[in-house]
């Protein structure tokens, strides 16, 4: 189990050595994106609209933060669950987004196109958000205000704790883990 | 017969309110303690800091008054009415509202109620889900629970046969939960309601995560069922955040009512391992 450190935009040759279970601390900016912005996103690229960001290698976050207080970047800002994102992370791993960052299981499609396309899916502790939401250190929405805590916002994040959980050699961290410590009591 | 008591739903209002508050902020006694518990038993490193990271967040939560989670949830009330309260001020529904309305404002809590079909955010976190119970006495006992969406999303009703019995609920509550997985942000509390009907079957389910965390039931053959499901969960490696370990489940909870003959309604709700909840007398 290996720890990087990362900047984004993230590239194929940072993608291949990323291996699951290992630790990334990432830096740099990254977009957020859940369930309301992802379906206007693949809409617009369906219509050959422009889209909020160019997803060439970009790590989207899948998160609704919470409103900021005066004088803080964001509130809480932990992963919402990923899943609902199965339909999506396709599309736009094709259009060159090199990661994603959420909590819990994604489909074999996600997990086949992270290792066709070469990319990763990351996850984060849910519902440690007020922790999590220290590494961002600037937040701006860029699209789709209307959405509310489900905008797209530009982050800037400085070692931004995250596992790797799918890599782009097949492997699924949630799945080794289980097996390691299934029967133990 | 017994006198009237008059209660103001201002008053309502303003327990709503800093309930709603607290429990964004500061996790239930009942269920860091169990978490410390299970901390102490965990074999897993990774296991322990997921552990680590969950405690700390705890802390700064408490102490910077940020929300333990992003998702701030929706406001699900228990109210149980004594049925000589007499409410006065107002609609006890219109000051529950009011409380939950002013605490997501006024505390930055994510406002997360939504269109189900358009997906158009309300932006007032409304309305709250009520649950109202008409009980003996003058008092008026509110629970207020702040239920995220993603262990919700992890809950289910199924209407088992009963020839299915005890190991097919048994079964159905294990399998539904291990696949959950790393889903609703492990440890969790599983509640269960077994029988009454279709949805009286959820509201127990709920109503059985807000138990005191570990509290085994009053009816041993329950409290039995509990342990059961429990260490079965518990062996399926999933563990803290799914990343492998001895604790996937801090406490199962069932609750019990008669059914019907040909039914065996079985309801499974998931809360995460902040389990946001707080309760007033008034």
């Amino acid at each position: 189990m290996a720890e990087y450190k990362m900047t984004t935009p993230l590239s194929d040759e940072d993608i291949i050595k990323l291996k699951a279970g290992d630790s990334v601390f990432l830096s740099g900016v990254i977009y957020t994106a859940r369930d309301a912005a992802h379906m206007r996103i693949v809409a617009s690229l369906e219509k050959g609209e422009d889209l909020p960001f160019d997803p060439k290698g970009q790590v989207i976050y899948y998160v609704g933060p919470s409103p900021a207080r005066p004088g803080k970047p964001i509130g809480s800002a932990g992963p919402t669950t990923s899943y609902r994102m199965n339909s999506f992370a396709p599309i736009l791993i094709a259009k060159g987004q090199k990661g994603m960052i959420g909590k819990g299981k994604m489909s074999q499609e996600v997990k086949d196109a992270c290792v066709k396309y070469k990319a990763c899916y990351f996850a984060s502790i849910g519902g440690a958000a007020a922790v999590v939401g220290q590494a961002v250190k600037k937040a701006e929405i860029i699209a789709y205000p209307e959405l509310g805590p489900e905008a797209v916002r530009r982050l800037e994040v400085e070692d931004m704790p995250l596992f790797v959980c799918y890599d782009s050699h097949g492997n699924d961290l949630y799945e080794m883990a289980k097996k390691e410590w299934a029967n133990r009591l | 017969m017994a006198k009237v008591r008059e209660v103001s739903v201002k008053d309502v209002e303003q327990a709503v309110y800093k309930m709603a508050l607290d429990a964004a902020y500061h996790i239930p006694e009942d269920v860091l303690a169990a978490e410390k518990e299970a901390y102490a038993k965990e074999k897993s490193e990774v296991a322990k800091k997921v552990f680590d990271t969950i405690f700390s967040n705890i802390e700064v939560s408490s102490k910077e008054e940020f929300p333990l989670c992003q998702d701030t949830g929706l406001g699900i009330l228990f109210v149980e009415v004594g049925q000589d309260v007499h409410f006065v001020d107002g609609y006890i529904v219109d000051a529950i509202n009011s409380g939950v309305e002013r605490a997501y404002k006024d505390g930055y809590l994510r406002k997360s109620s939504c269109h189900p079909l358009t997906r158009a955010n309300y932006g007032n976190n409304l309305p709250a889900i009520i649950h109202t119970f008409v009980v003996p006495g003058d008092k008026v006992k509110i629970v207020f629970d702040a239920k995220g969406g993603g262990s919700e999303s992890m809950s289910k009703v199924q209407m088992l046969k009963p020839a299915d019995g005890r190991d097919g609920i048994v079964k159905t509550v294990v399998d539904w939960v291990i696949e959950a997985g790393p889903n609703p942000c492990p440890p969790t509390i599983i509640g269960v309601g077994i029988g009454a009907d279709f949805e009286r079957s959820a509201v127990m389910a709920k109503h059985a995560t807000l138990r005191k965390v570990g509290e085994p039931s009053t009816d041993p053959d329950l409290a039995d069922m509990e342990k059961e499901i429990l260490t079965k969960i518990n062996n399926s490696g999933v563990g803290p955040a799914g990343l492998g370990g001895l604790t996937t489940c801090l406490a199962v909870h069932i609750e019990m009512e008669p059914c019907h003959i040909a039914t065996l309604p079985l309801a499974i709700n998931t809360a995460c391992h902040v389990n946001r909840h707080k309760e007033t007398e008034l």
